[in-house]
């Protein structure tokens, strides 16, 4: 098999190359990005579900639509495919605007949510639904889609109906049947939410490693921001119908636009609080709940004084008396808050743990179970400092 | 397995009912219907020889068999009076039913495609004519088609015609009160089968570019024949016997079976053959009742 496939590897991207449509040697001359979204607005009554978003997506790309149900990530895909037309704004594919073509016109494919395979059709007839619309010769359609049987690893199974597959190989079919016409993008409507754990996680690593190979740009709308982070080379967070940020995932973890997007991405303790004083560099910010707490000054200069500082529950350590004193250098500019353990999780790779802090106030702190025994383990009830950096803290508008 | 075992346990006894039922109200009356179909007319109290008469011992009873004959079925077959009512019978069935589906499908493809909540009301607008007697529909219809009725006065009125047009006791007649009095049997499973079917179907065909045209006929419609099935059973097996509509709305020149029935037993009354036409009439519809078994079947087979 996997001989098989790693010869017909080049084959595929050799054709893959004609099968595209043309488009206009100027679009191709000019920096034009394979995708242009540019102020598109959709209404639903009077629920507006796309707020002016634009967006531009490059080749080769694999770009993930994050954000919470009801933000308007389905209907944006949804207008990538045709199945809604956008009431203002322009979808430029190539620089040519298709946001008025039909689905059936456009050179998008799209993975649907619960693959909507025919169910009166074969694994084989599925496959090459697409490609007898295109008015491929037979023999054609046969190389074309024993091709796909491989790179989805379905041989054997082609005579299948979808109700005799698991639901891994309906994920398989649906996957290649949207791969078969070779669009210019394919789009993926949360393609792997009815799959389980395991069997996400692996099918994500094949996801990643089909788009590096196919060099296809990919773009996935999920809810689950693990499975934005590991596959896609670039997040948009969408809410209420808006881009919030578009950004790398470790950007957007580390370096998050907004105190909404630190608070959906990950999970993260905030503290607001004014800015006490400025330093060279640093930043004094009074908090209510955790003291004064020192920061690195980021670069967007800080106009307001009021503020929230962020820092994220891995960078909390929790120590008995807290980081040696002895380093004086370090000693004044590090954060400590001294509080007790109220609540301990442990998650095999890692433990969480809720510290009530003096104030008042939970911090949450994780850390990594790097040994299997465990001296320095804390429990409810025991007294911790936590510390961390000035340069682990975000400071962010409350 | 003692009759004590069988009935030991509430749900055997209650998985037992409907078979008891079918025996009690559909094979014995059945058994009398054939036996009557194997025997002679006569003038007598029941009209037909032989009688079964337990009281009289075993001589006599082997003495009725004997006399049973398969005469009645043979004159069925012999005079074109019964063929013609059979084939006008399935002519008049299928003819409908072809209208049905052509009607009763946009219908119900429409129906599915509302919005939820306009959709109930859909339902009830295709319902609620039953909740009026059917035989009122059909006089009400009788009185729409008569020489001085509303359709005429429509048409003149309005001078598309330019004098009245005889509608009632036409073949056209029957048809129209066929296909106006079965329209929601043909509607309900089709709407049924489209509006489970998932709208993703329909756009991954558009998607993988099939035109909407082609998306109906590659996608939609080969995933609607079991309702399309159903609906046309469910059709075509009672309009076969159907009586009533022919009997008021069409012409009296050609028979349905149904109207031969009634005459052979209510006029003739003949009822050995009267019985055999009806015999005859089951088995010829056992063949779509079985068909429509096997869809059933298959459908349920294909959603577990």
């Amino acid at each position: 098999m996997t001989d098989e496939q790693e010869t017909s590897e080049p084959r595929f991207e050799a054709v893959a190359e004609p099968a595209q449509p043309a488009p206009l040697a100027e679009a191709v001359a000019a920096d034009v990005p394979l995708l242009r979204i540019d102020g598109v607005v959709k209404n639903f009554g009077g629920f507006r579900a796309v707020d002016r978003l634009s967006l531009d997506i490059e080749a080769g790309e694999f770009f993930a639509l994050l954000g919470p149900s009801g933000c308007g990530k389905t209907t944006l895909l949804r207008m990538l495919a045709g199945f809604e037309t956008p009431d203002e704004g322009r979808i430029l594919l190539d620089g040519w605007d298709i946001a008025k073509l039909l689905p059936h016109e456009r050179p998008v494919n799209m993975m649907f949510q619960n693959y909507a395979l025919f169910p009166h059709l074969s694994v084989r007839d599925n496959i090459a639904f697409g490609l007898k619309r295109a008015g491929m010769e037979a023999a054609d359609i046969a190389a074309r889609v024993a091709e796909m049987v491989a790179l989805v690893k379905l041989d054997g199974l082609e005579n299948r109906k979808p109700d005799q597959l698991s639901g891994g190989q309906k994920q398989r079919v649906a996957l290649a049947r949207a791969l078969a016409r070779r669009p210019r993008i394919l789009l993926l409507d949360e393609p792997l939410a009815a799959l389980d754990k395991k069997l996400r996680e692996s099918t994500q690593a094949e996801l990643m490693e089909l788009q590096r190979r196919l060099g296809m740009t990919f773009i996935i709308v999920t809810h689950d921001q693990d499975e934005a982070m590991t596959v896609a080379s670039r997040i948009g967070v969408m809410d209420r119908g808006r881009l919030e940020q578009v950004a790398a995932p470790r950007v957007l973890y580390e370096a998050p636009a907004s105190r909404w997007i630190a608070e959906f991405v990950g999970d993260i303790n905030v503290f607001e609080g004014e800015v006490a004083s400025r330093e060279i560099g640093r930043l004094v910010i009074a908090t209510r709940d955790a003291g004064t707490i020192v920061v690195a000054e980021p670069r967007q200069p800080v106009a307001k004084d009021k503020v929230a500082v962020a820092v994220r529950p891995e960078k909390v350590k929790l120590a008995r008396r807290g980081p040696a004193a002895d380093d004086a250098a370090h000693a004044h500019a590090i954060n400590r808050l001294e509080g007790v353990v109220t609540d301990v999780g442990y998650l095999g790779g890692f433990t969480t743990y809720r510290v009530k802090l003096d104030s008042g106030a939970v911090l949450r702190s994780s850390m990594a179970n790097t040994a299997r025994i465990d001296i320095d383990a804390y429990s409810p009830s025991h007294r911790v400092v936590a510390w961390f950096t000035p340069d682990d803290c975000l400071v962010l508008e409350p | 397995m003692s009759a004590r075992r069988l009935f030991a346990r509430p749900a055997r006894s209650a998985a037992i009912a409907p078979y008891l039922w079918m025996v009690l109200f559909f094979l014995v009356p059945f058994g009398f219907v054939l036996k009557i179909s194997l025997s002679q007319t006569a003038v007598a109290q029941p009209p037909y020889l032989p009688v079964f008469d337990l009281t009289e011992g075993f001589a006599a009873i082997k003495a009725a068999f004997a006399a049973l004959s398969l005469d009645n079925y043979r004159l069925l077959v012999s005079d074109n009076l019964y063929i013609l009512s059979y084939l006008r019978s399935l002519t008049v069935a299928a003819v409908s039913t072809a209208i049905l589906l052509l009607i009763g499908y946009p219908i119900a493809y429409a129906m599915a495609r509302l919005p939820p909540r306009w959709q109930g009301i859909a339902m009830m607008l295709v319902i609620v004519p039953f909740w009026t007697s059917f035989l009122i529909r059909i006089y009400a219809w009788i009185n729409i088609l008569q020489h001085d009725g509303l359709l005429n006065q429509i048409l003149l009125a309005l001078h598309l015609v330019s004098a009245p047009v005889v509608w009632l006791s036409t073949d056209s007649a029957m048809y129209l009160g066929i296909v106006y009095s079965y329209l929601p049997f043909m509607i309900l499973p089709l709407y049924a089968t489209l509006a489970k079917m998932d709208p993703a179907l329909s756009e991954a065909a558009n998607d993988l570019g099939a035109s909407p045209q082609q998306t109906f006929w590659l996608v939609t419609f080969p995933l609607s024949l079991p309702g399309v099935g159903a609906g046309c059973l469910l059709c075509f097996i009672p309009i076969v016997g159907e009586f009533v509509i022919p009997d008021l709305l069409a012409g009296s020149n050609s028979l349905m079976i149904g109207q031969t029935l009634w005459l052979e037993f209510f006029t003739n009354k003949d009822w050995p053959v009267a019985a055999a036409v009806a015999v005859v009439l089951l088995v010829l519809l056992v063949a779509p009742l079985v068909l429509y078994d096997r869809l059933q079947r298959r459908q349920l087979e294909a959603e577990r």
